[in-house]
């Protein structure tokens, strides 16, 4: 149902290509010619958890038809499933949904040679094979091209509600709360996003003298920066952190640390033996 | 070439630590699979840099290198072939650092699945996958094998737990895959090493990742008159929007074999029990296991036992994985199996295995992990009896055919090592598996790290083909 043949066939197998989606997180390559990945939902089975659709699917689109089942999926609002997934960066629920990373179960992709490619396993359990999904999440395009994916889901919890408090120390607060679905912090005020069952949540929330509030706080969109969460209590100027997790949404822009030299080696390695003449997202290092 | 390669290493780490006995190769010839293989040496690093020196002396001496841990993997993964050097993680067993605020301990490779555990205890936390052989399979060997275990049903497998690992890689040289920080830049190479199966280099440190103990747990056991009402009760739960921490399913064999054996008064006269345990906020616990309880007998359960103490609730589980210790009482070897079909699958699947056990006139029990899928049959035998191997291999065959063919997979948590390795075209074609044996190639272009393993011929490119004795290929 998900035409695959006519999405290989725009890849082809030789020349400069990239991908793009709706634009929402950085769009394809500038001035390389651009293919699109299929759209749509092929089916939603909540008694399995999991969803079958084109990687060109909208995950706002995704998430209503999801909905309708009370299912929900963990990737980042707006933009397409295939772009959320080769971005492969989480959104603020990260701490009790966890990573992009982890809702990746099969793919289909068009590989440099332009030939469909399956990753993965279509169940929720699967390990037949090397974990070639986990490594097509956050690899921009550069090994493959996603046409079609299986997504983990999971139930919509009963009850979700975001909570505020004054807060110096995260470290005292965030201990106390049973696997909370986010907690953020900005240096003076706490956030977390507690879900489950009304009683419990209420009971926890009274608890740490957190109050009930309307959502999380706006985030800096300076630079979203990556740190062992341990260290984000030393974090200066205005942003928000994702305590539990170390994301911190900061004002100031920032230039991620080095990466040391055999990482770099090993992931060019990677790239080369996908797309050895480097036709798939030129210019993006993996 | 033995002899030299075990002169460099007695040099490189101590000569009590590299074995070449023949005794004690002879230990190391196999894992807890039914396939043998030969080893030239063993060594016991204690240190990365100890691996290192091992990996490098392989190298010189052109030696195939197979890394292993407790030794409790199924599929053959550490079975080493061809003369290799097997290196021996289990003396790198500390842990090195907890952080317990936010969650996450470095730990060495060699440290137990439980122990971990154990220790964290004290800080209200655990190390989620708790495969059956949690008592004695090593932290290194989940990694390879990206193992589960009963409560992956909520909190999903090893590769959901492992934050960071440092890797000795083929060259010698080490690199630390992932952080402490969550997203490191560039490509998750520690996502692609996790299920790696030794085929990409040796873990000599882990980060993993700590869960909190829940602060209220319900475990209850139901009985059916029927598999199928047992399975379609699974369906039911998942579908009603519930993940229970535990969802595992019993036969009435099985049930009869762990009562003989732990006299916990389970109801031997069920076609099948499901033992169910939610976890939680204390509200959540008690509302979902109404909830569970009334779509179990919307469904056809009879009894329902409600663990109503720790001591109840842990002899209940020790049901559960005493199960393959229960079936010595009925025939001296058993064949366990691996494989996940989807959950609306079960009752269809599940009759498919008793037909192909009844028609090679073998005995079958189910325990497995119903929540996702993942079934376990065991085929009991007594491999006394002449021509009995040939059929558990036949039947072992059928069923993963079966599986794959229901949409399911070859491996929810035991690896493909060389059990399964002639299987993978059941589910991936030519294209995917090359696209396997890229990520190998890049990641050991030598091809001496673990080969012959998870790839068949000809995706394997680099690794001649190998037939070991007890294979079923």
């Amino acid at each position: 149902m998900i035409d695959l043949e006519s999405f290989a066939s725009a890849v082809g197998a030789e020349g400069s290509v990239t991908i793009s989606g709706l634009g929402t997180r950085c769009g394809g390559i500038a001035g390389v010619r651009s293919v699109s990945a299929p759209s749509g939902i092929e089916w939603v089975q909540p008694d399995e958890m999991i969803v079958s659709c084109g990687a060109g699917t909208p995950v706002d689109e995704l998430v209503a038809a999801l909905a309708e089942h009370g299912q929900t999926v963990a990737l980042p609002a707006g933009g397409t499933v295939g772009g959320a997934l080769a971005v492969g960066l989480s959104d603020v629920c990260r701490l009790g949904y966890g990573p992009v990373r982890d809702v990746l179960l099969q793919a289909h992709y068009v590989s440099a040679a332009g030939d469909v490619v399956k990753a993965g396993g279509p169940t929720v359990k699967n390990v037949s094979g090397f974990d070639l999904c986990r490594l097509l999440v956050g690899s921009r395009g550069a090994l493959g091209f996603l046409g079609a994916v299986i997504l983990r889901t999971r139930p919509v919890p009963q009850h979700s509600q975001w909570h505020r408090g004054d807060c110096t120390d995260p470290a005292g607060v965030y201990p106390r709360l049973h696997r909370p679905t986010s907690v953020l912090w900005d240096g003076t005020t706490l956030w977390a996003l507690l879900e489950g069952h009304p009683l419990d949540v209420h009971a926890e929330a009274e608890a740490l003298g957190l109050a009930p509030c309307d959502g999380p706080p706006p985030l800096p969109t300076g630079s979203r920066r990556s740190m062992p969460p341990s260290a984000i209590g030393s974090v200066e100027g205005t942003f928000v952190a994702e305590v539990g997790v170390g994301v911190v949404h900061h004002a100031e822009p920032w230039s991620p640390p080095e990466r040391d030299a055999r990482v770099v080696e090993l992931a060019r390695a990677v790239k080369a033996q996908f797309d050895p003449t480097g036709r798939l997202n030129p210019g993006i290092d993996v | 070439m033995s002899e030299a390669l075990a002169a460099d290493l007695r040099a490189a780490l101590s000569p009590d630590r590299v074995r070449t006995n023949a005794t004690e190769l002879g230990l190391y010839r196999r894992d807890a699979s039914n396939i043998d293989g030969s080893a030239a040496v063993v060594c016991f690093p204690l240190t990365t840099a100890e691996v290192q020196a091992a990996v490098l002396a392989a190298q010189r001496h052109g030696v195939p290198f197979v890394p292993r841990g407790a030794g409790t993997g199924l599929a053959g993964g550490a079975v080493p072939l061809d003369h290799a050097l097997v290196i021996a993680t289990t003396k790198m067993n500390r842990v090195l650092s907890v952080d317990t605020v936010n969650r996450m301990a470095w730990v060495e490779p060699g440290v137990l699945n439980l122990d971990l555990t154990r220790q964290m205890t004290r800080f209200g936390l655990h190390f989620a996958p708790d495969p059956s052989s949690q008592q004695s399979c090593s932290i290194g060997g989940n990694v390879a094998n990206n193992s589960g275990g009963p409560h992956c049903l909520a909190d999903g497998v090893t590769a959901s737990h492992v934050l960071a690992v440092e890797v000795v890689l083929s060259d010698g040289s080490v690199a630390q895959l992932g952080g402490e920080e969550p997203d490191v830049d560039g490509l998750d190479l520690r996502g692609a090493f996790v299920g790696s199966e030794g085929m990409f280099g040796i873990a000599t440190r882990v980060l993993v990742r700590l869960t909190q103990n829940p602060p209220a747990v319900k475990t209850m056991l139901m009985d059916f008159a029927s598999v199928d009402d047992g399975a379609r009760t699974v369906s039911a739960i998942i579908a009603a929007g519930m993940v229970p921490a535990a969802l595992e399913m019993m036969d009435q064999l099985c049930v009869r074999a762990v009562e003989a054996y732990i006299h916990a008064g389970l109801p031997v006269e069920a076609a099948a029990v499901l033992l169910v345990e939610v976890s939680g906020p204390v509200h959540a616990v008690e509302a979902d296991a109404e909830r569970i309880v009334a779509i179990g007998r919307e469904h056809g359960a009879g009894t329902v036992r409600i663990a109503q103490d720790e001591a109840e609730r842990a002899l209940l589980w020790k049901g559960r994985k005493t199960a393959f210790g229960a079936i010595a009482r009925i025939k001296p070897n058993y064949y366990l199996h691996d494989t996940v079909v989807p959950r609306r699958m079960l009752p269809e699947v599940l009759r498919q295995v008793y037909e192909i056990a009844d028609r090679h006139q073998l005995l079958v029990m189910n325990v497995f992990h119903a929540g996702d899928g993942n079934l376990h049959p065991l085929l009991v035998f007594d491999k006394r009896e002449p021509g009995v191997m040939e059929h558990v291999h036949a039947a072992g065959e059928e069923i993963v055919r079966a599986s794959v063919a229901a949409g399911g997979v070859l491996s929810g948590e035991h690896g493909i090592g060389l059990e399964k390795r002639d299987f993978m075209p059941m589910m991936f074609a030519p294209a995917d598996l090359a696209a396997q044996a890229a990520m190998r190639a890049a990641f050991d272009p030598s091809g001496l790290a673990n080969p012959f393993k998870v790839l068949p011929s000809p995706a394997a490119c680099g690794d001649a083909q190998h037939v070991p004795e007890g294979a079923w290929v």
